[in-house]
């Protein structure tokens, strides 16, 4: 998972996104050997932790075992209660990434462009995200109450930082010598923008994107922890409260499937975008 | 369609004085070369034609439409081959004929949908060509668009240039510090000398031009002179 792998004020330039390290050959060749050796170790893990359970060598009380976990899965699914706190998860996270997203986009593409709105935006910006967000929270808690509000501002403060400054940098890096091309053949302002800044930032928006959703997860699970009436961190917390291991097993594994989700989302968007990144030479 | 025409233009950067009552007429239809030494202000004289640059003194006229071939290809790495052909027209089924057309004439037939990312130096380049033709500008600016290809590449887009500007036949500037290619292409070369026009030249030989043509060797030993270059290489 890619969550913790960018600190959230982490300016990344494209290159050095993990996929496009070149990897050594493979010491098993084929693809059925390639598959086996990459499962190895997680079959391995998940071997030594069933025998584990079986055995009594972990106690059940302390971390369940993986029968107990599937079954309650399985519980959660049928009575509606994951989906239930998941859903309203997802929508505190997507109204708080819609919001704080596309003001660092908005923002980002400002500062970088306009030397104005450099000057004006940029030295708050950079001072404020100096500030870890999740020290805030409990702030937000008491000017906002315990309802949707602070939540949805912990979120949204969390994705607007990453998506500002690789949006900021990449378009302040668009090479001068095609912004110059673009206006010689008659591209002015918003149509310079559009046809020529934006294209060419999208490799480092796309960056900022990744990052910005792998820290509103984080923000929604610190967010949700304190005084949610419903939602995963609601969940969780009940689940603590009870002793429910194997509650909370199976929301950690969900976290992960969120996060791991995120990549498999950002890839595709690359995907679309960017059919000419795996193409050919050099940039 | 009237030309170019420059008269007496200064241009400082700092206090330094780049060009100082700079000269330079270019008829319709007419191929000039700029000649000079790297540093004496060829890119900036003609920035300043594409509007690129203002300048602090004299007066310059150009046609409206005018297009510019940079030492390097400037394409957007984000858009198609054909997407940087029609960069800033509207993607009418016209303007696409044209430039599918461009393309041809470039030799880059079938490859409107290529990603500038997989295209050799020379091909960008060419790509750039068709960019700066399909508009049919009255004015096409050079700025040494053959400097950073092979030698072999060089040839060739020479003798595309050549070409393209025979049919088309817009008033070129070609800016250049290689005498042999200011001479197998301009019909006058100019050369900058301490912010000035130094020596104008009509290049007499007929075309298509060759490089063992009789005088050839005369007039690049001139203009070499004139640039301060002695070629003599080893042992006298
Ligand atoms: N934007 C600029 N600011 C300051 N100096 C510049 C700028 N552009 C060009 N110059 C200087 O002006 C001189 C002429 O540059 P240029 O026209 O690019 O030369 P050439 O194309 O003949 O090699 C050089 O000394 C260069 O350093
Ligand atoms: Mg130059």
């Amino acid at each position: 998972m890619s969550a913790g792998t960018l600190a959230p004020g982490t300016v990344a330039s494209p290159s050095e996104t993990p996929r496009t390290v070149r990897r050594r050959p493979p010491a098993v060749t084929g693809r059925l050997g390639d598959i086996a050796l990459r499962t190895s170790v997680p079959v391995l893990l998940l071997g030594l932790w069933a025998w584990g359970s079986g055995s009594g060598r972990i106690e059940e009380r302390i971390f369940p075992s993986p029968w107990s976990v599937a079954t309650t899965f399985v519980d959660l699914v049928r009575t509606g209660v994951l989906w239930d706190n998941l859903s309203v998860s997802i929508g505190r996270v997507a109204l708080g990434f819609v919001i704080g997203g596309s003001l660092g986009l908005l923002l980002g593409t400002l500062a970088g462009l306009v030397r104005l709105g450099d000057q004006l935006l940029d030295p708050t910006l950079q001072m404020l995200r100096t500030i870890p967000f999740l020290a805030v929270a409990p702030l937000l808690i008491l000017w906002f109450g315990i309802d949707e509000r602070p939540k949805i501002i912990i979120i949204a403060t969390a994705a607007l930082f990453p998506l500002y400054l690789n949006t900021h940098s990449a378009v302040r890096n668009v090479d001068r010598k095609v912004l110059e091309a673009g206006r010689v053949f008659g591209l002015r302002g918003l149509a310079l923008v559009r046809q020529v800044v934006l294209p060419e930032a999208i490799p480092g928006i796309l960056v900022g994107l990744r990052v910005s959703l792998s820290v509103s997860l984080l923000a929604l699970i610190v967010a949700e922890l304190t005084n949610a009436p419903k939602g995963l961190g609601f969940l969780m917390t009940s689940a603590q409260q009870y002793y429910q291991t194997d509650v909370l097993v199976v929301i950690i594994v969900i976290y992960a499937v969120w996060g791991l989700s995120v990549d498999l989302i950002v890839r595709g968007i690359e995907r679309v975008l960017l059919p000419y990144k795996h193409l050919g030479r050099s940039a | 369609m009237s030309g170019v025409h420059a008269t007496g233009v200064v241009k400082r950067f700092g206090d330094r004085t780049i060009l100082d009552g700079f000269s330079l007429d270019i008829a319709p239809g007419e191929f000039v070369a700029l000649l000079g030494a790297s540093g004496s202000g060829k890119t900036t004289f003609l920035r300043i034609l594409a509007g690129l640059e203002d300048h602090d003194g004299g007066t310059v006229d150009a046609p409206g439409q005018r297009t510019v071939v940079f030492q390097e290809p400037r394409l957007v790495a984000a858009k198609r081959v054909r997407d940087n052909v029609l960069l800033g027209q509207r993607p009418t089924a016209q303007h696409r004929k044209a430039a599918s057309a461009a393309l041809a004439e470039v030799a880059l037939a079938g490859q409107e949908r290529a990603w500038p990312t997989t295209l050799s130096g020379g091909e960008a380049q060419r790509v750039a060509l068709a960019r700066a033709l399909v508009r049919r500008p009255d004015l096409l600016l050079l700025d040494e668009p053959f400097a950073a290809l092979d030698a072999l590449t060089r040839i060739r887009m020479q003798a595309l240039v050549a070409d393209l500007v025979h049919e088309h036949r817009p008033a070129v500037l070609l800016v250049t510090h290689d005498v042999d290619e200011a001479i197998l292409l301009a019909d006058r070369v100019a050369v900058l000398q301490d912010g000035v026009v130094g020596v104008e030249v009509e290049v007499p030989f007929a075309r298509p031009r060759r490089r063992g043509v009789a005088g050839f060797g005369d007039l690049r030993r001139r203009l070499l002179a004139e640039l301060g270059v002695e070629e003599t290489i080893g042992a006298a």
